[in-house]
């Protein structure tokens, strides 16, 4: 099949054997993380290893990571068509297309992690209308179909597509009224990345993750909404370079990514602060209050202070003071390290916020809880990953997702 | 969860959760309707072919 009628006019892409072999590559560890999830569809939850003290385990955390990570394209959509920042347009494609990623993705995992993805529709009908979880389901459901409606136009601006004039139309018309899809995307995300935050802030029972309210939102709630429009930014720049390296391109401009890079680093560097005085109020008026110490919390050789230090210093301070300056940024080194740490320190947060939570000991004779995923929930959890290679190469081969890329790569 | 339902309560849980829900997906719906409706007028309506800026 001749794909040249496929791919965008005045780019360049690798030869169809080489795209081959990546993708079949990707599809083999996608097909391993399938088969296990067919594995838990057909045999049951019995082949993870949650247990009673780890209802939540390794595919919430996973859950809760891309789910912050995906903040990228809320927040770039925020920028661009409520703010008003015209040069993220050149970079938003890419930011829709990883957040369509990871929410497919958080969606998935839940499917998985219900055991009967048939009663899924169960959360809608049946809704718990006292569950800081349905708003969840309701926004993600919600989100993800508007970044579906973000992605389709994308999708139609294939050269192919693009011919049929009632497709050609229904993109351009797409495109101009994205402003209420990214104002919707706004709403729905600020609430289910704070809920996600609100579930382990209001736990009375669990010392650890309990924080004071406003009204009936913890801190929690704002801190995860902060914490993924500061650093959801980063995995995009991160994914970017990586698509970049791979494609040995340049795809964005320098002036784009230092924009991106500099937002992020204030919101990452002023959310880092809120974190700070978050955690010295819990540590020294929140949990000594109900009995305990700092220390109690932080007792274990795996769960020790090194933890919230790596947290809120190494993947904090750091990446955020490196963002905020404009040295920092413009060192290519640099701003790779400052979105690396960036990323993990949001994905350790997700970690402490869902495992250590469930690790902490419940009653003063028992010890810290333990658990170790089964393969089945690892094979599944790296699925999204395979998945998110196949989706981005795909897309990069076939649409126009980077605006600038013809004019930073002419072809002779 | 629609009001008719023999699990439903006016009460402000059930307002304010199904009310978000159809309200999100009220501008979600509206939006691709009017995006649909309108390529379909452009397409059929002889209306000239938007160029390709989209960005």
């Amino acid at each position: 099949m001749n794909e040249t009628p496929l791919i965008p006019a005045g780019v360049k892409r690798c030869s169809k054997w080489q795209f081959s072999l990546w993708m079949a590559a990707a599809t083999a560890v996608l097909l391993w993380g399938v088969y296990a999830m067919f594995l838990i569809w057909y045999k049951g939850l019995n082949q993870t290893n949650m247990n009673d003290a780890y209802g939540f385990a390794l595919w919430i955390w996973a859950d809760l990571a891309i789910i912050a990570i995906g903040g990228g394209a809320f927040f770039s959509g925020f920028l661009t068509y409520i703010i008003g920042k015209k040069e993220l347009k050149n970079i938003i494609n890419f930011a829709v297309i990883i957040g369509f990623i990871c929410y497919s993705c958080a969606l998935l995992i839940l499917a998985i992690d219900i055991g009967q993805p048939l009663r899924g529709w169960f959360i809608f009908w049946h809704a718990n209308v006292h569950s800081m979880l349905t708003e969840v389901a309701f926004c993600l459901s919600c989100y993800f179909a508007v970044l579906t409606v973000e992605f389709i136009p994308l999708i139609l601006e294939n050269p192919k597509l693009d011919k049929k004039p009632f497709l050609h139309h229904l993109s351009h018309n797409m495109h101009g009224i994205m402003a209420i899809f990214a104002a919707t995307g706004v709403f729905l995300s600020f609430f289910h990345q704070g809920s996600l935050g609100g579930v382990a802030g209001v736990l009375y029972g669990r010392p650890f993750a309990f924080r004071e309210h406003i009204f009936i939102w913890p801190f929690t709630f704002f801190l995860f909404t902060w914490s993924a429009a500061a650093c959801g930014p980063c995995f995009t720049i991160l994914v970017t370079k990586i698509t970049e390296m791979i494609t040995r391109k340049k795809l964005v401009k320098d002036n784009v990514i230092q924009l991106f890079a500099k937002i992020s680093g204030w919101m990452i560097i002023t959310y880092i602060i809120a974190k700070t005085i978050d955690t010295i109020y819990w540590a020294f008026v929140t949990a000594p209050g109900m009995g305990f110490t700092l220390m109690d919390f932080y007792n274990d050789s795996t769960y020790n202070i090194g933890l919230l230090f790596a947290e809120i210093v190494i993947c904090g301070f750091i990446p955020g003071l490196i963002l905020i300056t404009k040295r920092g940024r413009e060192n290519s080194f640099l701003l790779m390290t400052a979105v690396i740490l960036a990323v993990i320190g949001v994905c350790l947060n997700r970690w402490v916020m869902v495992l250590q939570v469930m690790a902490v000991p419940l009653f003063s004779f028992n010890d810290w809880y333990t658990y170790m995923p089964s393969w089945q929930e690892v094979a599944t959890t790296i699925l999204p990953v395979a998945y998110g290679i196949i989706v981005i190469s795909l897309a990069y081969r076939y649409l126009p997702v980077f605006p600038q890329e013809k004019e930073l790569n002419p072809i002779d | 969860m629609f009001p008719f339902c023999f699990e439903w309560s006016w009460d402000l849980g059930h307002i304010v959760f199904m009310g978000g829900l159809w309200y999100a997906l009220s501008i979600i719906g509206a939006g691709l309707t009017f995006a649909i409706v309108k390529s379909v007028f452009d397409c059929y309506g002889g209306h000239d072919d938007p160029d390709h800026g989209h960005h």
